[in-house]
């Protein structure tokens, strides 16, 4: 069967090949390869598609060989790669060469061994025949008529109400996949408090020391917490806490101070800022003490600490907000009272 | 040359395909029929072409990820409960993290093979997305996704969203530093959302940030939830497939009404077959040779720390992007706050991205009229408007993703963060129209190109000198395959204008939009390079053969046999249009 339509099928196309004189597919001469006439090159392609298969099979067994045989904590120097981990390397080597070597098998012997001459076979309407298109219509609209669906208003009016509300459950369940705590704050509560009051005591973030002014010299940089974060922490089970209270401590020359979003919330040029984005809420520690500036590392927004902790670049549009410190009687660092303004990203009740 | 279309015969004893050895096949086809459907597939003629590959890494990749994901799911532990971890890697001993962290830890220190595995993973998934994008680009410039195949295409958009998803998802599991910075960001886009946004953020995590929750349940949404409609949607993606029965490219023979190719069995079967082992091979070697997302040096999650340089995986680069660059735009109204400069970049864009891609087989239809089926595929060239759009779109994403880069790039080329984002500010808006430009200018140049080629012929480079002094340029007719290729052009006419009153005095009430439908079919087709006609060609051939009738008298010469020898085959001879045919039958005697 030679299918073999010419002309490029549609459209205004008088200029197709066949009518211009030249040969459709059946006419394209075909090149015979190496192994199509030579019985020699032929035995070679076999074998190459067979020696590919056996040193797969090669290849697996050095691959349990290599589970079985190498220390999983060795290492190994590789040019180019540097030192990796000896296992993984012999496992992925072997393993992966076994692997393509079918492949690459199976290709060379479709390629050199099987039929290599193309073949034509004709498209089918994907349109339904009329017959099946007029089956169709008929039940349908047998099972219409039947079923009354047309005349049964009623019927048809509350089933489709029932339709619409049945989904109704499998929303609302939906609700608790947040319980709230306690209480019942509302998430802008939440997102609005932290541990921070009135004499809470500020601590290093990871031991938990107070620290006192002198800990900070000036140019430096200080990742803090609230004192009660650990108590918090080990009642809570989560770092939820940790996530809202986390703040930087500051020290530059007071006379370098040029605004601050309370008059006097800075103690001997030490300033408290959230550490926690307004834009989506990355921690920031990226300061630079000559220019002040804090460097948000995931979307670059760029805060002026020593100006009231202001936006002066970047996609964050609200300044870092201030914590407003103090000494207390033992001449630790607390802070004299909560953040005035939500802490982290924006959000819709933010206002 | 015919087809093999084996007509199974009735699962009888002693039946053809028993007697050649399908015992199986009977005994499967008495119970289930099955040899019908053998007996048309197993002859299934495909299309070859190198891109038509593309698709086929992004499905082996994805076997790929399946396989290796169900191992990962047998040693890892969706829990955030805090444990301290006293695993084999010495700089995290005793540090407290989560379970999920330790037991990731776990899988790439103390499970012989599991980093292999983890690897393998995690590669094949940056692969697997990479060419589903590969993929669309070749059926979106190929005009692949025309009628029939409009389904299709939605259903590759919404595998690719998938795709992102299940990216995404999987990338936030193993609770490393880096995993829950892209999750905290992905938390302050939800929270931007205006309205429902604050509680969609404590819904989806069940608290404040972080919370306890989201491990467990992104590893529902990872293992089950997306690679099930995943592998749903590829079914039909492959059925339709098909049925539709694949496009190809233009060529000698091949119609908008045949397949020209080679059979499924055996060579599609030895290729597709033999190719999956290849991709799944070079998945494995990339693995075991170059490491991805060493999570050990980024520590365990904790909100209050991040390292300078994150970055995404790179298919989330161009949203990353979108944000960085972004004005800060925020708006306050009646106390509520609306944070264009997330919802913008993160919500909004993305959405537009994606609408756009689905619906853009049936604008071009809506715009074009174009009711037809179209199996034979569109050059790119011939289609210069569409093809610029797609340029136009991938300038866009490129320059998106550079700003997912732009740290890295500042550090790089010592350049300030501040002129580079300024820079992709204005380029976002001003590129991609010029790309568009530029794109459609090249393709009209290449369309011109081709006209002149079927009507001119190509230059032979031998140059004549004629009796009277006069030089020329021989030239000759392009032989029948690139003759094929550039005849399957098919010129569409812009639609022309409505009229506002017709002859009777009749308001036209759809004047509006058909006239917006004629400029935008104006658009795309006005400057179409019209193919030549029969005619023109056939004036042209006299022309071309005017030219070897001046060039004679030297073939007379090179033909007396030992020039002839000396040159070892047959020349070429101008406007003999079995020249090619007998010199390429003439190279296949040696």
């Amino acid at each position: 069967m030679t299918d073999i339509s010419t002309g490029s099928g549609h459209g205004p196309s008088e200029n197709t090949p066949a009518k211009l004189g030249y040969s459709p597919v059946a006419d394209i001469p075909h090149r015979p390869r190496v192994a199509d006439t030579d019985p020699r090159a032929a035995r070679r392609a076999e074998r190459q598609v067979a020696s590919m298969f056996m040193l797969s099979m090669f290849f697996v067994v050095l691959f349990v060989v290599a589970f079985i045989a190498i220390d999983k904590y060795a290492t190994v120097y590789i040019p180019v790669f540097g030192a990796v981990g000896a296992m993984n390397v012999a496992l992925g080597f072997t393993m992966g060469v076994a692997i393509f070597l079918i492949g690459a098998g199976a290709i060379q012997w479709a390629k050199k061994l099987m039929p290599d001459v193309e073949v034509v076979q004709l498209r089918h309407d994907l349109v339904s025949p009329t017959e099946a298109t007029n089956e169709a219509a008929a039940n349908y609209e047998r099972g219409k008529e039947e079923s009354g669906f047309a005349r049964f208003k009623i019927i048809r009016r509350t089933l489709i109400g029932a339709m619409v509300l049945f989904p109704i459950p499998l929303v609302v369940m939906l609700r608790d996949l947040w319980i709230s705590p306690p209480g019942n704050p509302s998430p802008s509560t939440l997102l609005t408090t932290t541990l921070w009051e009135d004499g809470t005591r500020v601590v290093t973030d990871a031991t938990y020391l107070p620290i006192r002014p002198e800990d900070i010299p000036v140019g430096g940089l200080v990742s803090a917490a609230p004192a009660d974060l650990p108590e918090v922490q080990e009642a809570e089970h989560n770092l939820n806490a940790r996530g809202k209270a986390a703040i930087i401590l500051v020290r530059m020359d007071p006379a370098e101070i040029l605004s601050q979003q309370g008059d006097g919330w800075d103690y001997q040029g030490i300033l408290a800022y959230s550490k926690i984005c307004t834009h989506v809420g990355c921690p920031i520690a990226l300061y630079e003490q000559r220019t002040h500036h804090l460097l948000c590392p995931c979307h670059q927004s760029t805060f002026d600490l020593s100006d009231s902790g202001n936006v002066i670049f970047g996609p964050a549009a609200r300044r870092m907000p201030q914590l407003p410190i103090g000494v207390d009687a033992e001449g630790f660092i607390v802070a004299k009272a909560p953040f005035a303004e939500p802490v982290g990203p924006s959000f819709w009740e933010r206002g | 040359m015919s087809t093999t279309n084996s007509a199974a015969a009735n699962p009888i004893p002693a039946s053809p395909i028993e007697a050649a050895g399908g015992g199986v096949a009977t005994y499967v086809d008495q119970r289930v029929g099955s040899n019908k459907f053998l007996g048309r597939t197993l002859g299934k003629v495909f299309p070859d072409h190198w891109s038509f590959m593309l698709g086929e890494i992004a499905l082996y990749s994805f076997l790929v990820v399946l396989l290796s994901g169900v191992y990962l799911t047998l040693f890892y532990k969706p829990s955030m409960v805090e444990v301290i971890y006293n695993g084999s890697y010495v700089p995290l001993k005793g540090i407290e993290m989560s379970e999920a962290y330790a037991s990731t830890l776990d899988i790439s220190f103390d499970v012989r093979g599991g980093l292999l595995i983890r690897q393998m993973h995690h590669w094949s998934a940056l692969i697997f997305i990479a060419a589903i994008a590969v993929h669309m680009f070749r059926v979106f410039f190929t005009g692949a996704f025309r009628k029939p195949r409009e389904f299709n295409w939605i259903l590759g958009v919404g595998l690719a969203t998938l795709a992102l998803a299940a990216g995404f998802s999987g990338y936030s599991l193993p609770d490393d530093l880096l995993s829950g910075t892209g999750l905290q960001i992905a938390r302050g886009i939800v929270q931007s959302i205006p309205i429902v946004g604050t509680w969609g953020a404590f819904l989806l995590f069940g608290s404040e940030f972080p919370g306890t929750d989201f491990i467990s349940r992104l590893y529902g949404i990872h293992i089950l939830l997306v690679p099930g409609l995943i592998l749903a949607l590829v079914s039909v993606h492959l059925m339709l497939v098909w049925t539709q029965k694949h496009t190809q490219f233009p060529g000698p023979g091949r119609t908008n009404n045949n397949v020209v190719g080679y059979p499924l069995m055996p060579v599609y079967m030895a290729k597709a077959g033999g190719f999956f082992f290849i991709v799944f091979g070079i998945c494995t070697l990339i693995a075991g040779l170059v490491t991805i997302n060493p999570i050990w040096l980024f520590g365990p999650y904790t909100p209050d720390q991040v390292s300078a340089g994150s970055q995404p995986d790179w298919y989330i680069g161009w949203l990353d992007g979108a944000l960085r660059i972004m004005p800060n735009l925020e708006s306050y109204l009646f106390g509520y706050t609306i944070s264009w400069n997330i919802l913008i970049p993160a919500v909004i864009m993305p959405g537009i991205v994606f609408t756009a891609l689905a619906f853009y087989p049936f604008l071009e239809a809506w715009i074009t009229g174009d009711k037809r089926e179209h199996h034979l595929l569109d050059r790119p060239r011939n289609n210069p408007t569409r093809t610029g759009i797609g340029v136009m779109a991938i300038t866009f994403y490129g320059l998106l993703w550079i700003g997912g880069g732009n740290d890295i790039i500042a550090t790089s080329f010592n350049l300030t963060i501040n002129s580079i984002t300024w820079f992709l500010r204005i380029a976002v808006f001003v590129l991609p129209p010029i790309a568009f430009l530029v794109t459609k200018r090249i393709c009209l140049a290449l369309q011109r190109r081709d006209r002149d080629k079927l009507l001119h012929g190509y230059e032979t480079g031998r140059v004549l000198r004629l009796p009277h002094g006069e030089f020329i340029e021989v030239h000759e007719t392009i032989n029948y395959k690139e003759m094929a290729v550039i005849t399957s052009k098919s010129d569409i006419a812009p639609l022309p204008a409505p009229v506002k009153v017709d002859a009777d005095g009749v308001a036209n009430r759809k004047y509006w939009i058909q006239s917006l439908r004629a400029k935008l079919s104006n658009f795309f087709y006005a400057d179409n390079i019209s193919k030549p006609t029969a005619a023109e060609i056939e004036a042209a051939q006299h022309h071309l053969d005017h030219g070897a009738a001046l060039e004679a008298p030297l073939h007379a010469y090179e033909d007396a046999d030992e020039i002839r020898n000396a040159h070892g085959g047959v020349l070429h001879h101008p406007g003999m249009a079995n020249t090619n045919a007998e010199q390429l039958a003439g190279r296949s005697d040696r």
